[in-house]
């Protein structure tokens, strides 16, 4: 990042957190907290340890709803994509299940999950499963359907066919659409998990907001809002990442 | 004269379209030598790259035939291997494994051997660990060239092949697929629609008419190689052509 831009955004941040302390200052804890209670709320709660068990709790429900949503979205996604048939009779019902907040299914997946040993885990899991599997699926059909007929037809006059067409065509062709598929993906899931911690279950940062809120101490609950901020813009910058370096083998780096 | 390497007769094709049925060949008639360089030149859109296509095997004639050594080509087939105009190397594959594509399984050896051999033919010593975005325009109708001969194909098509490179590559790119073609005695089959491309590179020309397209004539080019633009001989096949393709062309200086 150049020097400036980093100056630029100095001065967006500043005045953020001027007009945040201009308008809660001198508050309480029960009340709407300035900048340096928020960030004395977060020495607060990291030495108490619980903070560092809600911020593994929630990546971890993120990973494993992720990475679910990705091994069943991808392969059906290409598949969805490449045959046109089965393109027709799933893609309207992917697309109508889509709209729907992954948050609203959570008194089904109580329902589903219930009395399991891992039942609230497994509920949010589910949830955040959902909030992955849709944009993972459009964004690998996509890809797939708007192949590039010029590859399809050299490696079909080349007498390359099934698996090897798959692996040495289709695959690397749609993985940049792909991989977008799967950052919108990421971000979705860490906006939802908050969502779906703050019922049912008791670790999480999303649990943290809710009990942070019960006990009345507003600065906790800026302070997780803090944290998710800045995981989320990591795990934004991982996907970015990996994204951009894919796309540079290529020449196709984005600006 | 040697023997005819594809025999095109009757050829209708027919699209289905939301507006109705688009007749595109209607009745193409054409013979291919063994190891002839073909042009075929039309006006833009007539249906030039339709009959390629057919010819390659990637879409189905809808009444006639084509016959390749006698036998109905059904679908696309390494012996016959398609040049597009747009590089169709793969953008993820360094130059070496483009080259490779559609060798099939082999030992390594056996493969570098033959990479190697086509990566001298086409002069891109040094570029096999390359990806094709490092490659300029010109480099990459190289990997393509390269990728097609090493399946050791009978015939090439070329669709427009040096429609997106510029001028100067486009004349460099014209001598070297001369060059290639002498070297390997493959049948070409060139679909363009720059008639002096056509008339530098082919034995003979075909010229195709408006949609739905028949083959108008076919002009046999007997000047020598390589071929001065400027020769009278030359300037007078292209007038030729542009005559059977109504083209009103303004009074050309007086000869030199």
């Amino acid at each position: 990042m150049s020097l400036r831009k980093i100056f630029s955004a100095t001065v967006g941040f500043a005045i953020f957190i001027g007009l945040w302390e201009l308008g809660t200052h001198g508050n309480s804890v029960g009340d709407l907290p300035s900048p340096w209670m928020t960030l004395r709320g977060l020495g607060q709660v990291a030495a108490q340890g619980v903070l560092w068990e809600n911020i593994i709790a929630s990546v971890f429900r993120v990973a494993w709803g992720f990475c679910l949503a990705a091994a069943v979205g991808i392969p059906l996604g290409i598949a969805l994509g490449w045959y046109p048939r089965l393109r027709e009779t799933l893609n309207p019902l992917v697309q109508s299940l889509r709209p729907i907040s992954p948050i609203a299914w959570l008194p089904f997946a109580v329902i589903m999950f219930g009395g399991h040993a891992l039942s609230s885990d497994l509920s949010a899991i589910f949830l955040l499963f959902l909030s992955a599997f849709f944009p993972i699926v459009t964004a690998s059909t996509s890809a797939t359907a708007s192949l590039d007929l010029k590859y399809i037809r050299s490696a079909r006059n080349f007498g390359v066919n099934g698996l090897d067409l798959f692996r040495r065509v289709i695959l690397p062709a749609a993985l940049p659409q792909i991989l977008t598929g799967l950052r919108l993906a990421l971000g979705i899931s860490w906006v939802v998990v908050v969502a779906a911690e703050m019922l049912g279950v008791e670790t999480g940062l999303g649990y943290q907001v809710m009990d942070s809120r019960n006990a009345l101490r507003m600065d906790y609950v800026a302070a997780a809002m803090l944290v998710i901020a800045v995981i989320g813009l990591l795990l934004d910058t991982g996907m970015a990442r990996l994204e951009s370096t894919v796309l540079a083998r290529r020449g196709l780096s984005r600006k | 004269m040697s023997h005819t390497k594809i025999a095109v007769s009757g050829v209708h094709k027919v699209f289905e379209t939301k507006k109705g049925d688009v007749s595109v060949l209607d009745g193409v008639e054409l013979e291919v030598r063994e190891g002839e360089f073909l042009a075929v030149v039309g006006p833009s859109g007539c249906g030039k790259s339709t009959l390629l296509n057919c010819m390659a095997g990637f879409e189905r004639v809808s009444t006639g035939s084509i016959r390749i050594d006698g036998e109905e080509v059904v679908h696309p087939s390494p012996k016959r291997v398609f040049v597009f105009q747009e590089p169709g190397i793969l953008p993820w594959f360094s130059v070496w494994d483009n080259i490779g594509f559609g060798l099939g399984k082999m030992s390594f050896e056996a493969k570098h051997e033959i990479v190697m051999r086509f990566i001298r033919l086409v002069g891109l010593e040094g570029f096999e660990k390359a990806f094709p975005s490092e490659l300029s325009g010109g480099m990459k109708q190289r990997v393509e060239f390269a990728r097609a001969l090493a399946v050791e194909p009978d015939v090439l098509y070329l669709d427009e092949p040096f429609g997106a490179l510029d001028a100067l590559t486009r004349l460099e790119m014209r001598a070297e697929i001369l060059r290639i073609w002498r070297e390997t005695k493959k049948t070409c089959i060139l679909v363009t629609h720059d008639v002096e491309e056509a008339v530098e590179l082919a034995d003979r020309v075909a010229v195709m008419t408006r949609r739905p397209a028949t083959i108008h004539s076919i002009l046999e080019n007997p000047l020598p190689r390589p071929r001065d633009a400027s020769h009278p001989e030359f300037r007078d096949l292209k007038e030729r052509i542009f005559d059977i393709l109504g083209v009103r062309r303004p009074e050309s200086p007086s000869a030199t």
